[in-house]
């Protein structure tokens, strides 16, 4: 009985829903966030689609990021592209260069008539997103930026402090080896980490133009002797592991979790992870600092993603994008979607609220990543980086340097290499777009 | 003097074959020109900007020495998943033969792995070997081996080659066993009559007298090492480290699903047509002369 009569209840239950969403207004945001940030994603727009009731966002699950984008352009080449979707940072001289098909965000707040004040985000994330010209292209979603992880207990065992330069990352990886560890320092994402953001970090250019923002036809120039003292000084610690590669993006998690390598350099969005993992105190801090090439750093950039609204639908969806979009950055969401994932809060307001709820005071460490990003106003350097095939070029870099840690080439070979394969990739980039 | 017989036109014949033509067309003539003209084009990823450009992609991969490098990768991983899956499977139909009882058993274990999706063959060798928290690095530790295949290109080949040919052995001991046993008993017993071991039966008898399915799984698991052990690439090393595990096919997914370069990738494809058809007249024509029907 009771069964029939649940399900008697939950068949009116689903036909109330679907009359109530006939007559809103759907709006379709594809996302690359599985797990428990796909449900913390279906929580946001559940949320939105009760506090009113002209429109329903429908977020769709459409893999990993590259899987994402591909969709999304494959969807806009068919005519039936989704109004919002999540994309990645590095595709984002892609998105910017199909003009046709991306509605700016700023634009499209202004013609839904939705109040838009640029000067709430944080500098150092809007300023990857915007035109040389100030308009933000994309809502800024979910940003993240390299820090060093620690295994604290580790530390503490091996008597060495958190290191805060090179030099000490060496005597820390040491004294964590000769403590008994099996392997002193890690990192994931490396393009990301050791390159794009130790150029920013040292306020050094990565490519001309600064860094792609101001055209096209720029070109890769981060083989410099800077570069590639540290990543040979890397490699030369292989020797005696004080550094062990564990693979691309984080594919090294696991060796840092399981309490083989004391640190670990990766996105501050592991966060989540490392709470449901680590059986040890761990904490966040700052990138370590190369003391032969800066006094002080200049400031980290950022990853993750963005939201991009895509063209051809009705003006009404979008003003119901646009109400969303404010929905998205208010300080309440965007604190508790930060919070819970690590990602850096993109307002400013945001970062305060969570100051105001104490989460960074009881979490310290967990604001590692917004004091990086907004340790000092962004040079052409540190603003972000903005180049073609950008997704080839990082797996060009990820081969170069894997031959590095493999030992067939030094640092100097891998960085040349780099970035003589990266260039011919720009120059394809740049011809496929004029 | 031969005289010429009419049948009256008919359109039978005709509608008959329709279905197949039809098929054909839509599924491969008209994928395959599309890939065909794509690859005379560079283009944006939305499609916006189109330049003809002739055979300039071909060009640039021919240029590319990391796209010769994979042929050559390609060749390798191919012929030691097709040598390793197929031997194996020979030796397991070879035993499988012999044993009568239980024999139903056997035969359903030695080809349940057929039933699993080439990118789950892949998760599980992904996590058996994982440098961290797989069990065969931890044995192998024990013998003083280190395993990291994330950093080591060979040990990467190596795990896709096995975790390929795993998949493969079942197929092919179906077909083995199937070729085995439609060789009449009464050959086999009349050698071992005649004295001939286990060993010399099979060298002498069994595996001349099953050449065509040789030559059949030839053709079927070289196909699929080039195409359908794409799943178990990207599930395991994603063609890395160092692009050590890029076969072509790999690289026509990477190029123009990752990379979003439409013109280069559908070149690539273009080129990887033209192998399998080369590939396959050559085992037509030449290989199969020493098969025995």
């Amino acid at each position: 009985m009771t069964f029939t009569k649940t399900l008697l209840a939950s068949s009116a239950l689903v036909g109330l829903m679907a009359g109530a969403a006939a007559a809103q207004t759907e709006i379709h945001w594809w996302h690359a966030m599985g797990g428990a940030n796909g449900e913390r994603i279906d929580r946001m727009a559940a949320e939105f689609n009760a506090m009113q009731s002209d429109y329903v966002i429908v977020p769709t699950y459409k893999g990993n990021y590259t899987e994402t984008m591909t969709a999304a352009i494959a969807a806009f080449r068919a005519g039936e592209q989704p109004h919002l979707v999540q994309v990645f940072e590095v595709g984002t001289a892609t998105m910017m260069a199909a003009e046709g098909a991306i509605y700016p965000v700023e634009e499209m707040m202004a013609d839904a008539g939705e109040p838009f004040d640029g000067d709430a985000y944080l500098p150092a994330v809007v300023s990857y997103y915007e035109t040389p010209e100030g308009e933000l292209l994309s809502m800024p979603f979910n940003s993240s930026s390299p820090v060093l992880w620690y295994n604290a207990d580790a530390l503490a065992a091996a008597g060495v402090d958190v290191p805060t330069t090179w030099d000490e990352m060496e005597t820390a990886a040491q004294a964590l080896v000769d403590s008994g560890m099996e392997c002193g320092f890690s990192f994931g994402w490396q393009s990301w980490v050791m390159i794009e953001n130790y150029s920013a970090w040292h306020d050094m250019p990565m490519g001309t133009q600064e860094n792609g923002f101001a055209g096209f036809d720029t070109e890769f120039t981060f083989n410099t002797e800077a570069v590639a003292n540290r990543l040979q000084r890397i490699a030369d610690m292989q020797e005696g592991n004080l550094f062990v590669y564990g693979g691309r993006r984080g594919d090294s998690l696991p060796m840092f979790t399981n309490g083989e390598c004391g640190m670990w350099m990766n996105s501050s969005a592991y966060y989540g992870s490392m709470v449901a993992q680590a059986e040890f105190e761990f904490g966040q801090a700052m990138l370590p600092l190369d003391t032969d090439l800066a006094d002080a750093p200049q400031n980290s950039i950022i990853g993750g993603a963005t939201l991009w609204a895509l063209r051809g639908h009705d003006a009404a969806e979008y003003e119901g994008l646009a109400q969303f979009m404010t929905y998205l950055s208010s300080p309440e969401v965007q604190a508790w979607w930060s919070q819970e994932t690590g990602y850096v809060p993109i307002t400013t307001a945001a970062y305060e609220l969570g100051q105001e709820q104490g989460f960074y005071a009881e979490n310290p460490g967990t604001d590692t990543a917004i004091q990086q990003l907004s340790l000092n106003a962004p040079t052409p350097n540190s603003r972000g980086i903005r180049f073609g095939n950008f997704v080839q070029v990082r797996d060009v870099i990820n081969e170069e340097l894997e031959a590095l840690w493999a030992g067939d080439q030094t640092a100097q070979e891998a960085l040349d290499n780099a970035v003589e394969r990266g260039n011919e990739l720009l120059r394809r980039f740049e011809r496929s777009v004029n | 003097m031969l005289k010429r017989v009419h049948f009256p036109a008919s359109l039978l014949p005709y509608l008959l074959v329709a279905p197949q033509v039809i098929i054909t067309l839509i599924f491969f003539i008209w994928p395959a020109s599309q890939a065909v003209y794509q690859s005379f084009l560079i283009e944006d990823a939305f499609g916006f900007s189109t330049e003809f450009v002739w055979f300039e992609n071909f060009e640039y991969l021919l240029q590319d020495d990391h796209y010769r490098d994979s042929f050559g990768r390609t060749i390798f991983f191919s012929a030691a998943v097709a040598f390793l899956s197929m031997s194996f499977a020979l030796i397991l139909a070879g035993f499988a033969d012999r044993v009568i009882r239980g024999s139903t058993t056997y035969r359903t274990l030695l080809i349940w792995p057929y039933a699993v999706a080439p990118v789950l063959a892949g998760a599980l060798f992904l996590f058996m070997f994982n440098p961290t928290i797989g069990i065969f690095p931890y044995l192998l530790e024990m013998v003083g081996y280190d395993w990291n295949h994330y950093l080591n290109g060979r040990q990467a080949m190596f795990l896709v080659i096995i975790a390929a040919a795993w998949k493969q052995v079942a197929y092919n001991f179906l077909f083995y066993l199937a070729a085995m046993q439609s060789i009449p008993r009464s050959i086999i017993e009349a050698a071992a009559i005649d004295g001939a071991g286990p060993i010399r039966r099979f060298a002498t008898i069994i595996f001349p007298l099953i050449s065509p399915t040789t030559f059949f799984l030839l053709v079927i698991n070289a196909v699929y090492a080039f195409f359908e052990t794409f799943g178990i690439i990207h599930a395991v090393t994603q063609g890395g480290p160092a692009n050590s595990t890029t076969t072509l096919v790999y690289k026509v997914y990477n190029d123009g699903f990752i990379g979003l370069d439409l013109g280069g990738s559908a070149a690539q494809s273009v080129i990887l047509m033209f192998m399998v058809i080369v590939m396959t007249v050559i085992q037509f024509r030449f290989i199969e002369k020493r098969v025995q029907y």
